[in-house]
């Protein structure tokens, strides 16, 4: 049942395109873009609680990648060698730093970015000569928008089946008591390091996949920080340890970023910060799991009260 | 041109230390990870700016008036913002989290009003831009001076933590937060006071950075970056450790943009950063096993 549901949901969504004009399409592939964004941000983040600051890293190296590539390959194996990239990069971040405490890896992630914009911006002038660089793909829109798409599902599909299996059962364990999971005889470092190298491959894609939509592309461009932040505020808005929760915080935030964009250009990242700090404060564990509370509050079975959910 | 660099490299080093004193004060006794510590350096760097361009009130002086400021911004941002925080957490790790995801909200809110107050361009003034001699090689007064200065408050507030009754509470918190008000610490104040002495040395950098480097609205991150790095391979509030690391970095990358190529100078930083993470996670002076 679920699976014929998830089907028609998926087609009807394939078909909006067709309902909206090119702007309504644009805003499609935005939305697309950031629900896998935080999707597969919360897949590592949210049980684990490594907060990672990185997301515009991948994102920019899967863009940069197709802007170098997309001449030379064809389009199928551009996004495999993007991929490709993310993965190994993700890999080598991971390994050096997944083994110690969090802290380190959030303050890994957060310089990450501004290391790789600068290292690609050295290589552009120094080795090739040129900062900017041209996409000439035969692309439109509405089909950037059905490749989101489909990886926006795989990656909620990804999503739910690690939920199930011993992989999530292992990070929630992580996620709760590093030392009681250590005993427990869970390898800490491989199976984090396996959801992060999983979560920052997708996010290279969707980069990857967007690039077209710049036609110009240049590392102060793709490298904008805006896209790491809004990953997270959305995925903690929803809640990020829910399979559905970024899914939640995505869709109404990018609505009214778009709009307070278009408002308010320059008090854009004064609001933005603002309503990060609004989440954090008031909707600590996200809008799903306040929801429910309050939802059980109405229903007044206080004594029914079902166990509280690890770490939601 | 080594000794030239050798210099350069001390005197950058000296105020990366200064820098980084602060950060490690505020995460080390009030357990914040500020990642808007940049952007109250910031903030010291153009009042100092505006104070030097309009009032012609001379940088040293603009840092007696941005220190006691930085003071005050830190207090009423911990208790204000951290509070709320500190109380949800009950002591436990969450803290961690939510502080870093507060003090990021934090970091755009202050770049946008920075943005929005003086713009996104370099900015930059002139003062005591001359060279002065030492040892066959010139380097700059106000580079100098900076140096100077920073050790003079570096090595003052290691006075004030080893010998003062203050001082020393101070540390009894950093090092055991639930066992300090056992021998009748208020830890909360305590912290307070650490998170607003650090936001006093972030406008005290801040304001000595600015005699010498051009800055703009956007640059917290990386300033906040190069603390973070200098805390972390010297070892959490230790102060000598960050010292030393200050100086270790500061000749990291005059030594790179001097001798390979500018443009690599973050990268080299990040290598060193990556390379004390592996070998000693508790920074290059810290206790093994931490």
């Amino acid at each position: 049942m679920t699976y014929i549901l998830s089907a028609l949901g998926l087609a009807a969504l394939a078909v909006l395109p067709m309902l909206f004009g090119d702007y309504g399409t644009g805003m499609l592939v935005g939305l697309a873009g950031y629900v896998t964004l935080a999707t597969s941000w919360a897949m590592f983040s949210g049980p684990t609680r490594y907060i990672s600051l990185a997301t515009v890293a991948f994102f920019g190296v899967g863009a940069y990648t197709v802007a170098v590539l997309n001449e030379v390959l064809p389009y199928p194996l551009v996004l495999l060698a993007a991929a490709g990239i993310g993965a190994t990069m993700a890999l080598l971040v991971g390994l050096s730093t997944l083994r110690l405490a969090g802290i380190y890896f959030v303050i890994f992630t957060f310089g990450l970015a501004e290391l790789v914009r600068q290292l690609i911006t050295w290589f552009e002038v120094n080795v090739t000569g040129t900062l900017g660089r041209y996409i000439f793909l035969d692309l439109e829109a509405k089909h950037i928008y059905w490749q989101l798409l489909a990886l926006g599902a795989a990656t909620l599909a990804l999503s739910a089946w690690i939920r199930r299996s011993r992989l999530g059962l292992a990070l929630r364990v992580i996620g709760d008591d590093e030392t009681v999971a250590a005993h427990s005889g869970i390898n800490l470092a491989r199976t984090k390091l396996v959801l992060f190298v999983a979560s920052s491959t997708i996010i290279t894609l969707v980069g990857a996949i967007q690039a077209p939509r710049w036609v110009y592309v240049e590392p102060s461009i793709v490298f904008n920080p805006t896209v790491s932040f809004l990953t997270v505020i959305m995925a903690l808005l929803g809640g990020a340890t829910r399979l559905w929760g970024p899914l939640f915080g995505a869709v109404p935030l990018f609505l009214l970023f778009e709009w307070l964009s278009a408002r308010f250009p320059d008090h854009f990242s004064i609001l933005l910060g603002l309503m990060f700090m609004a989440v954090v404060y008031a909707l600590p564990d996200g809008v799903l799991a306040a929801l429910e509370k309050f939802r059980r509050k109405g229903n007044g079975n206080s004594a029914t009260k079902p166990a509280k959910e690890a770490n939601a | 041109m080594f000794l030239s660099t050798l210099f350069l490299g001390l005197v950058l080093g000296g105020t990366y230390a200064l820098l980084a004193l602060g950060l490690s004060l505020q995460y080390g006794i009030a357990r914040i990870m500020n990642l808007a510590y940049g952007e109250f350096m910031l903030l010291a760097c153009f009042a100092v700016t505006m104070m030097f361009t309009s009032w012609g009130l001379g940088p040293l002086w603009g840092l007696l008036v941005v220190v006691p400021l930085g003071y005050a911004l830190g207090w009423i941002i911990h208790t204000v913002m951290m509070r709320p925080l500190i109380k949800r957490s009950g002591g436990g790790g969450r803290l961690e989290v939510d502080t870093i995801l507060a003090t990021f909200g934090l970091l755009f809110v202050v770049q946008g009003l920075m943005l929005v107050t003086f713009g996104s361009d370099f900015t930059s003034y002139s003062y005591l831009d001359r060279g002065i001699g030492i040892l066959g090689t010139t380097i700059a007064a106000n580079r100098l001076i900076a140096f100077v200065v920073s050790l003079v408050i570096g090595f003052g507030l290691y006075a004030v933590l080893i010998r003062t009754r203050w001082g020393r509470a101070l540390r009894a918190v950093a090092l055991a937060p639930g066992s300090a008000y056992l021998v009748g610490i208020d830890v909360n104040k305590l912290g307070r006071q650490g998170f607003a002495l650090g936001g006093a040395l972030a406008a005290a950098g801040g304001a000595l950075v600015s005699m010498f480097q051009t800055f703009s609205a956007t640059d917290g991150v990386v300033f906040t970056m190069k603390a973070l790095i200098v805390v972390i391979m010297g070892g959490v509030g230790n102060i000598l450790g960050a010292l030393i690391a200050g100086l270790l970095l500061g000749l990291a990358e005059t030594f790179v943009a001097a001798f390979i190529d500018p443009g690599l100078t973050m990268a080299a930083t990040y290598t060193m950063f990556l390379a004390v993470l592996l070998w000693r996670p508790t920074g290059l002076f810290g206790k093994a096993g931490g």
